[in-house]
């Protein structure tokens, strides 16, 4: 094993910011009293949470209440889904989606279609990106939401937000993005974007495991969805998790204030890789939209060859990849996103994605370039279907 | 540079000490799991490295503990194809398969072991009771009988070729199951210690494997009718899958006389029944043969064969009559020859070779 670390999985999570854990520290020791109580240490706390819902409001252009915090964004994305469906199941039944989803959203779907809901999961182009048309036409009497990601966990795709936000107001049909993987790299501003309800969490912008964010538009009836204390405007029970949440304010602030220079320093990697790749490696393909992509995000299926092995080895040097979204069991699936932008099951399986962050360098990437090309060699030489060719 | 080895871990005690015999013997150990297998009520407590979450969970935990990489592989396709579909097919047929030998012919010591090869990997291991040689003389990598005889696994390994076997490492076969328990209690793994073994077929948590053939395929079991010896109908079977050679509880059917399975035909759909005396016979032909003490069999040769892991060797002579075929000609008669099943042969502790069985001579 290798004592070198290159961390390029920054769409898994992302490490903690120094300045936030340092703003969370105190919450956890001196100022740890609980929120909803009246004495001056619970005020203080109280006091934390409201100054994290005003950063993280201000942030995506939004009201702090309308800020209604979570325990990461596959809570977020569930509250979101079945809130909305189940508030209005007597006004109808009908869900748009697309085929591309995190599967907090495709299974949250799926649970729903078993509940009589009907879905529909909109296919999307070779570049992975989902047709405004296609969304409006699919749009029915019955349609209650329209629920389309923001980014593409694998394969860093951005979605037409702006457009799909303006036929989901012009049919009245409330809009949900799962923003999970664009919070902290792209600008956002849920006015400007037309969107109802957007989904965000902590970690993958330099916070905290643990903590995520539900937006709901003023006004947007919402059930409550943990049952208990009057937390979260009684909509969502549970003793606040202050530190979590202090740590999130923290870093969506320090991630917004810097979003320019990072995506120009995240673009570089990401450009220099891609360049590389295709010039140093044949038979590969690049995954997703070379333009309209996470700028740090790449995504590459090598043909003949299996992403699995691939990932082992890139560890044995020290170098953390993924092959796209990380697995209960760390095993690895042909993905759905692969799969439904027309990738044959090989090919799907050949992918390998790559995410930078705020830590690394351009010596980080041509490390990357110097001993993937031999890797992926040696494997297409064991490989039958590439003596074949 | 140390060797390097891929290790199958399934979180028990047996391949978990194997970990920790190479791992003293020098070698860089990288453990992994292989995920063959879902079905929600799948729960795999197979110990010679296969899957399932909970499996999964308890190889990482004894990975951490001894400081070793361990990862997770998926090899469903191939699972299914080289075992699950197998299986399903040869009971259709009318035998009785064995998933296990197809398994480490072609996941564990194929797919794994190419994979292994293709990462710089040296050898691929397994928590299996048996022992790999090399012999000089011979020329040859030979694979011998593990010191603890009741625990012996090497009927399901005769298919290993020589590159496989130049490839393999088996951490165990100078161990009894009981040194490996004390082992895995001094090492500090007392949770893998007390494992149960392995069950029989790990892709059958319930071992209900007629109702996972009914699941599993599309066409429908059909009953069809019990006959004797001469033809005659004595009643109707649930299918044939129901049933295998030498087989007398379950049966549903009283004749007044104890009535043992004889044969399977599944032409005509039928099981036939006889007494305890029509289910020996005196010998055998095999087909689909691998030889690993010698190149191949090209005269008669006195060995010990065993027809089932469950039963013991007995004399026999192997005599070749071409096609890839073998006879295997049994001092006494054997009991419950089974078409599907496989017959290893030895030469003392040296595995011969072995092969399926084909057709049952009387």
């Amino acid at each position: 094993m290798s004592d070198r670390l290159i961390y390029l999985d920054h769409g898994a999570t992302t490490p903690v910011r120094a300045e936030v854990l340092e703003a969370m520290l105190p919450y956890f020791s001196e100022k740890y009293g609980n929120a909803s109580s009246i004495y001056s240490i619970a005020k203080e706390s109280k006091v934390a949470i409201d100054k994290a819902r005003d950063k993280v409001a201000t942030s995506i252009g939004a009201k702090p209440k309308e800020i209604y915090f979570t325990s990461g964004g596959t809570e977020a994305d569930n509250w979101a889904i079945k809130g909305v469906a189940h508030q209005n199941r007597d006004k109808g039944r009908h869900i748009i989606t697309t085929s591309i989803e995190h599967h907090a959203v495709l299974y949250t779907c799926q649970y729903l279609e078993k509940e009589g809901f009907n879905i529909t999961y909109l296919p999307v182009d070779e570049k992975g990106i989902v047709s405004p048309r296609q969304v409006e036409s699919a749009i029915r009497d019955d349609t209650v939401l329209i629920s389309v990601m923001f980014a593409n966990n694998e394969i860093g795709t951005i979605q037409p937000i702006e457009e799909i936000g303006k036929i989901a107001k012009e049919y009245g049909v409330l809009f949900h993005t799962d923003a999970v993987q664009a919070v902290g790299n792209l600008h956002i501003d849920v006015e400007e974007l037309g969107v109802d309800l957007l989904s965000m969490s902590a970690h993958k912008f330099y916070g905290p495991k643990g903590v995520g964010a539900l937006y709901v538009r003023d006004g947007i009836k919402l059930g409550s969805y943990l049952h208990g204390g009057a937390q979260e405007r009684g909509k969502r029970a549970s003793t606040e998790n202050v530190p979590g949440i202090v740590g999130m304010g923290t870093a969506i602030e320090i991630a917004t204030s810097n979003i320019d220079s990072y995506n120009k320093k995240l673009l570089e990697l990401r450009e220099m890789t891609i360049d590389g790749v295709l010039a140093k490696i044949p038979h590969v393909r690049l995954n997703g939209d070379r333009e309209r992509r996470l700028p740090g995000n790449v995504n590459f299926s090598f043909e003949f060859i299996e992403g699995e092995s691939l990932l082992l080895m890139l560890d044995m040097v020290g170098i953390c990849a993924s092959s796209g979204s990380a697995c209960a069991s760390g095993s690895l699936d042909p993905s759905h996103v692969l799969l439904a932008i027309g990738l044959p099951h090989e090919l799907a399986h050949g992918s390998l994605r790559f995410s930078f962050g705020k830590d690394n360098t351009k010596k980080d990437a041509e490390y990357l370039l110097e001993v993937l090309p031999d890797m992926v060699e040696r494997l297409r030489q064991l490989s039958p279907l590439y003596t074949n060719k | 540079m140390n060797k390097k080895v891929l290790l199958g871990m399934s979180g028990g005690v047996d391949s978990s000490v194997a970990a920790a015999l190479l791992k003293e013997q020098g070698y860089e150990v990288i453990g992994v799991t292989m995920r063959v297998w879902e079905g929600e009520d799948f729960e795999c407590v197979d110990d010679k490295g296969c899957c399932s979450l909970s499996v999964v969970e308890d190889a990482r935990r004894v990975a951490n503990s001894l400081h070793i990489p361990h990862y997770v592989m998926d090899f469903k396709d191939i699972f299914k194809e080289k075992v699950v579909d197998y299986f399903k097919q040869e009971y259709l047929r009318g035998r009785t398969p064995n998933p296990c030998i197809a398994c480490n012919r072609y996941i564990k010591f194929d797919a794994l072991l190419n994979k292994a090869l293709s990462m710089d990997i040296d050898y691929v291991a397994t928590g299996h009771y048996g022992k790999v040689e090399y012999d000089i003389l011979k020329d040859r990598y030979i694979l011998k009988k593990a010191k603890d005889a009741r625990k012996d696994q090497t009927y399901f390994l005769y298919n290993l070729t020589q590159r496989q076997l130049s490839r393999t490492l088996l951490p165990l076969g100078d161990y009894t199951k009981d040194e490996i328990r004390r082992m895995a209690d001094d090492i500090g793994l007392e949770v893998v210690a007390s494992k149960p073994d392995s069950q029989e077929i790990c892709f059958i948590p319930d071992n209900d494997y007629v109702g996972f053939i009914e699941r599993n395929i599309e066409k429908k079991i059909r009953p069809g009718h019990f006959v004797d010896l001469h033809g005659n109908i004595l009643g109707e079977h649930k299918g044939i899958i129901n049933y295998t050679i030498g087989q007398r509880k379950g049966l549903g059917i009283s004749l007044g006389k104890p009535a043992y399975v004889v044969d399977i035909d599944p032409n005509t759909n039928t099981v036939v029944l006889g007494d305890n005396a029509h289910v020996f016979a005196k010998g055998l032909i095999a087909s689909d043969l691998n030889f690993i003490s010698i190149d191949r069999l090209e005269s008669d040769m006195e060995v010990h064969a065993k027809i089932r892991y469950s039963t013991r060797e007995a004399s026999a002579t192997i005599s070749p009559i071409g096609g890839g075929r073998v006879k295997v000609i049994f001092k006494e008669p054997a009991r419950a020859i089974t078409p599907g099943q496989s017959v290893v042969f030895y030469h003392g502790d040296e595995v011969v070779g072995g092969g399926t069985i084909d057709q049952v001579e009387r």
